[in-house]
């Protein structure tokens, strides 16, 4: 209980909502970090994943490399992020950081991507090829609406995924809400520490109800299920 | 055994000849005085060292002068963390070995009851010998080279501010971000102490690591302007940090010096004594610097780098 009260008087403590080490600031460069961080495995992920739904080609190599990359523990990849950003010179902190969550949201975007183009139904594709549709004009208007919510699904996976690991930035300097875990643990401060945890969370779980909403407006009108 | 080791000893002794009636004048002199007719005897000797790089440099330095003057010397490096290494002392498993006057202070008289470690080197030491008395352990001469928390600049930050002492940042500090671990800011060794001590405020504050990796690079980088490192850091020389003088002296005194046990000094002539305090005589900080550099960054071996400095200050030939 006494926790609890640590807890709720380091959150109340107007000390820690101001400043450059405060929550707000804080906060910011988490969803900052998260948001740029998931940007870039869009970038790279959404073509290759779309193509090869699309083609239905190389589909069982596509899945199993981003499968492997779920694979790879995130301390390493912030340790591999760490020695390419010194020798880029982008410095610590924040793009060590962004080399690591990029791969970690990488593979759920593939995959669900790849799939909810595969999965749209073959007689529609069909139908709209006889009807002379180019194959930009299938992809574009009739397989991403009617895949999109099972996309949106994939970068809710990724999202959730990069916002409770960006906390790993503080071990290399970074900023970010792990910065009070990071910090906390060092001073023995558990009501700074325990209060980092639970933004963290809240974040994530913040990260995945919006996306939740999300993936519900963009499922096409003729689609929804009527309660 | 034991009596072979000491006849040779004697043998080898009478053979290069003390420095008992050669030396005692001129110090560092005696490795091959032409023989005079008293044979002293010198005890064997066993150094410790615990385990990392400047503990075996300096492990080599104290080996290296004894067997130059005729002593046996064996050596028992690497043996662990002070928590091995002092009891291995106090139960003669070894005869001498470096340590730190405040850190060993504070290690054998937890409380401080007896004394506490201070800022000044002379008083810890004083300290240091009323907690070893009873051990039968002699404290020796301390080194002016110390291994505490340090700040350091870029040598760019450092002529361009004009940075030498930590008095120096008073001024400019409030323009200026630091870097260390996160305990920093609260720490009476860190940045609390340099704001009680010396008035000093930074702009901000960063957390790194206790001078480790990330404080280098983000001192290299510019993401930090004063970071914390350990005053001995071969990184110090391999970077071309500037190590800001503490001149008011907020830490506490983490000189190097040699401990002795006292059954050793009491079969030795006075002779061990007086050249492992050469040594210490010599050791600076930049000295101390440059060889750790030479043995962590250089990969140089630690015997070699102890010859090369003992025959460059004159202390062996």
């Amino acid at each position: 209980m006494k926790a609890l009260g640590d807890l709720v008087h380091w959150l109340t403590d107007p000390a820690n909502w101001q400043g450059s080490h405060g929550i707000p600031v804080r906060l910011l460069e988490h969803i900052e970090l998260s948001a740029i961080s998931v940007i870039v495995a869009l970038l790279i992920a959404l073509p290759i994943a779309l193509y090869l739904g699309h083609t239905g080609r190389w589909g069982f190599i596509a899945i199993n490399v981003a499968n492997v990359g779920r694979a790879l523990p995130s301390l390493a990849l912030l340790a591999f992020g760490l020695v390419i950003a010194i020798s880029l010179g982008l410095g610590l902190g924040f793009w060590p950081t962004v080399f690591m969550l990029v791969p970690l949201a990488i593979p759920p975007i593939v995959t669900n991507a790849y799939v909810a183009i595969r999965e749209v139904d073959r007689d529609i594709v069909d139908a709209a090829r006889g009807m002379g549709l180019s194959e930009g004009q299938i992809l574009r208007s009739i397989e991403l609406p009617l895949g999109l919510p099972i996309i949106l699904s994939g970068i809710r996976t990724a999202a959730v995924n990069v916002v409770a690991t960006a906390t790993l930035g503080a071990l290399v300097a970074g900023g970010a809400l792990g910065r009070f875990i990071v910090d906390g643990l060092a001073l023995q401060e558990y009501d700074q520490l325990m209060a980092g945890a639970l933004l963290v969370a809240l974040l994530a779980v913040a990260t995945e109800v919006s996306f939740a909403a999300l993936e519900r407006a963009t499922v096409p009108a003729g689609m929804r299920v009527v309660r | 055994m034991k009596r072979g080791r000491t006849l040779f000893a004697a043998l080898v002794a009478i053979a290069v000849v003390a420095s008992a009636c050669g030396g005692a004048g001129s110090g560092g002199s005696t490795g091959g005085a032409a023989a005079t007719a008293s044979p002293v005897t010198r005890p064997d000797v066993i150094v410790g060292s615990t385990n990392f790089y400047e503990q075996i440099t300096l492990g080599e330095l104290y080996s290296q002068i004894l067997e130059a003057n005729g002593y046996k010397v064996t050596r028992r490096f690497n043996l662990g963390n002070r928590e091995i290494v002092e009891p291995a002392l106090e139960s003669g498993q070894i005869d001498l070995d470096a340590e730190y006057l405040a850190t060993l202070l504070a290690f054998l008289d937890k409380d401080g009851k007896i004394a506490k470690p201070t800022t000044d080197p002379k008083e810890t030491q004083t300290g240091l010998q009323k907690v070893l008395d009873p051990k039968a352990l002699t404290v020796l001469d301390y080194a002016q080279a110390t291994d505490q928390n340090g700040f350091v600049v870029t040598k760019d930050t450092a002529t361009s501010k004009n940075l030498k002492k930590l008095s120096d940042l008073v001024p400019v500090a409030p323009t200026m971000v630091l870097g260390g671990p996160p305990e920093c800011p609260t720490r009476p060794f860190c940045a609390l102490g340099l704001k009680n001590v010396y008035g000093i405020t930074f702009k901000d504050f960063k957390p790194l690591d206790s001078g480790g990796p990330l404080t280098i690079t983000a001192l290299e980088g510019k993401q930090i302007d004063v970071g914390l490192l350990f005053t001995s850091d071969p990184s110090i020389v391999a970077k071309n940090f500037v190590l800001l003088d503490d001149d008011k002296h907020l830490q506490l005194a983490d000189n190097i010096a040699p401990v002795v046990r006292n059954a050793l000094l009491q079969k030795d002539d006075g002779t061990l004594k007086r050249l492992l305090n050469s040594i210490s005589a010599k050791l600076s900080q930049a000295e101390l610097n440059d060889m750790n550099k030479q043995v962590a960054v250089d990969k140089a071996d630690s015997k070699v780098v102890a010859a090369a400095w003992l025959k460059k200050q004159g202390l062996i030939k």
